[in-house]
């Protein structure tokens, strides 16, 4: 009988070894399973042509699209997250829930959709398209479409990590540094910014990792020019559709290992974040 | 040897016609089928342009299903060239006032410099026995073929059907029926031709892929040796892609004449060899009788002969609400 009671979570042990096997079961077929086969394939026909298939102009052109997307879009997003965040939590103003529904917007709205919006906001027969090109601006089918379409689905990342967290933490320390007469940069310097520093960095972390990895809003713009306006995941389709399978594997690897980089620094940064929050 | 340095760049500088340095580049949107073939057709104009005039060309591409690219370009893609699957979706591009109504009448053969036509790829040793249009429909047949809306291959394919059934069966009722029942054995309708046979070939899903001729072959040469068949249907369509100078882009950006000659060339017997090469039948008829052995003898009919043409095909079969549709409904 106390046996039975021994264990404060009620569960017999066979049960419990039963559902963690499950779950590391679930796990391995899930994730490390996949994960390792986009290796595999990758090098099924040996590093020489791993390599070539990365080194490829096409690729390389692809790698360096996706790169300058990602610095352009991560900052701003950053920049946007914080003051959404700084304004949703730290005044009460007519509309605040309706922004906070409106910065969840891209979360909620298909990648395909939101790469629609964009075709009939600048599309050669959209609202603003003919007025632009005449002007000679070029936006769909281009690297501003592009950037508009990454930016709109990573919009929500640094915002929606941040507002929970400064939320939670209040603003009575801001409070305290302005009476002390700190000027509104000073207190942002130094109380907030130290305050929601790992939470920020976990957001720049999953805008990142989304920005890089975008297809379905970014296809729907890009036009598909090859060596122009194909990102990494567009041109890993190409190359599947093209029947190289191992190409296309080796420059699915580079996503990859950035999604694996941006999980390890998740996982180091929710420790942080846990740590900091029991504080 | 500075001054022989000299003299040679001296040399190049006065050989090289005038005008010839500074290099263009032009865009040609095509559909799904065609990556490869015009990976080595660029090439090969490439150096001609260059033979002739001393200007680099570069032809950049994107491609994708018909219909869609069309829609690309109608969206702002600036195409100097499309080389899609028909020609509805570059009468759907006139229709913006991209290029003048009459653009097939004005480079040869319809401008169409390659044909193809519609077969069967199905799996080693043929084992559900399909020979024929009628087989397809048939219960415990799974067929692949792309979504007839969005990829123009599955428009040939769709029309091929149609029109084998309207010979044999006699009646539209029948046509119906039989496409009907194609459709009802399809699990998955990819968006374009390259994408239902990486579902076939690749994933292994179903046991006959409707496809282009050049794209079966294809497939067959470069993963099927052994794995897939070839079966050539008794009647099946006479597939015309066309390719077209678009106007309005060639105009603004100053390439008319490139694009001119880079549409010219595809007519060409440098051209027309790598046509055949890459499994398209080509328009020249010694060319064609060169590789006579590539290409199965199959009757084939035009789409004006049975549908009457592209516009009225598209208004009675695919346009919204027209025969697909009410098929897909019902289905």
């Amino acid at each position: 009988m106390s046996a039975r009671f021994a264990d404060p979570r009620g569960e017999p042990a066979w049960l419990r070894a039963l559902l963690i096997a499950a779950a590391l079961g679930f796990l391995a077929l899930f994730l490390v399973v996949p994960v390792a086969a986009v290796f595999v394939q990758a090098f099924s026909k040996g590093v020489a042509t791993y390599l070539a298939a990365i080194r490829e102009p096409m690729a390389l052109s692809a790698v360096k699209l996706t790169l300058l997307v990602a610095a352009i879009a991560v900052p701003v997003n950053t920049l946007f997250g914080l003051a959404a965040a700084w304004a949703v939590t730290r005044f009460r103003f007519r509309g605040r829930n309706l922004l906070v529904t409106l910065i969840d917007l891209p979360f909620s709205v298909s990648p395909v959709v939101s790469g629609m919006l964009f075709v009939l906001l600048f599309g050669a027969q959209g609202l603003l398209g003919p007025w632009l090109a005449e002007r000679g601006v070029r936006v769909l089918f281009a690297l501003p479409g592009i950037l508009l379409a990454t930016l709109f689905v990573t919009a929500p990342f640094v915002a929606r990590q941040l507002i929970p967290l400064m939320e939670s933490q209040g603003a009575a320390e801001e409070e305290a540094a302005l009476s002390l007469g700190a000027s509104g940069l000073q207190t942002f310097a130094w109380v907030t910014l130290p305050k929601i520093g790992w939470g920020l960095l976990y957001g720049v972390v999953l805008t990142t990792a989304r920005a890089m990895g975008e297809f379905g809003a970014v296809s729907v713009v890009s036009g598909h020019i090859r060596g122009r306006t194909n990102t990494v995941p567009l041109h890993v389709e190409i190359l599947y559709n093209e029947y190289q399978f191992a190409a296309a594997f080796a420059v699915a690897s580079l996503l990859t290992l950035t999604a694996l980089a941006t999980l390890a620094a998740q996982a180091l940064l929710a420790r942080r974040l846990a740590r900091r929050g029991v504080r | 040897m500075r001054i022989q340095l000299t003299s040679i760049l001296l040399l190049a500088a006065l050989t090289a016609p005038a005008g010839a340095a500074k290099p263009v580049t032009i865009l040609n949107v095509s559909y799904d089928p065609t990556r490869e073939l015009y990976q080595e057709l660029n090439a090969s104009f490439a150096q001609a342009w260059q033979a002739e005039t001393g200007q680099d060309v570069r032809i950049e591409q994107s491609h994708g299903g018909a219909g869609k690219q069309a829609r690309a370009v109608i969206d702002g893609l600036e195409a100097d060239v499309v080389t899609l699957a028909l020609a509805y979706d570059i009468d759907a591009i006139a229709r913006t006032g991209l290029l003048p109504a009459n653009w097939q009448s004005r480079l040869p053969h319809n401008s169409t410099p390659y044909t193809s036509t519609i077969v069967f790829l199905v799996r080693r040793g043929n084992p559900k026995g399909i020979r024929d249009w009628g087989d397809l429909a048939k219960p415990g047949v799974s067929v692949i073929t792309p979504n007839p809306k969005t990829s123009g291959g599955a428009r040939w394919n769709y029309l091929a059907a149609w029109g084998w059934a309207l010979r044999e069966l006699g009646s539209e009722a029948a046509a119906r029926e039989l496409v009907t029942g194609i459709f009802r054995n399809v699990p998955v309708l990819d968006t374009g031709a390259r994408g239902a046979t990486v579902t076939f070939v690749e994933r292994g899903i179903g046991d006959v892929l409707l496809a282009w001729e050049n794209e079966a072959l294809l497939a067959l040469r470069e993963l099927g040796a052994g794995r897939l068949e070839i079966v050539v249907p008794s009647l099946s369509i006479l597939a015309e892609p066309p390719v077209a100078l678009v106007d309005r882009v060639v105009d603004r950006r100053g390439t008319r004449r490139v694009a001119e000659a880079y549409l010219r060339h595809l007519y060409t017997r440098p051209g027309q060899e790598i046509v055949a090469r890459h499994f398209y039948r080509p328009r020249d008829p010694e060319v064609l009788a060169a590789h006579a052995a590539t290409f199965p003898r199959v009757e084939l009919f035009t789409i004006d002969e049975v549908f009457g043409g592209w516009a009225e095909a598209q208004r009675v079969h695919f346009a919204d609400g027209g025969e697909y549709d009410r098929m897909a409904k019902g289905r």
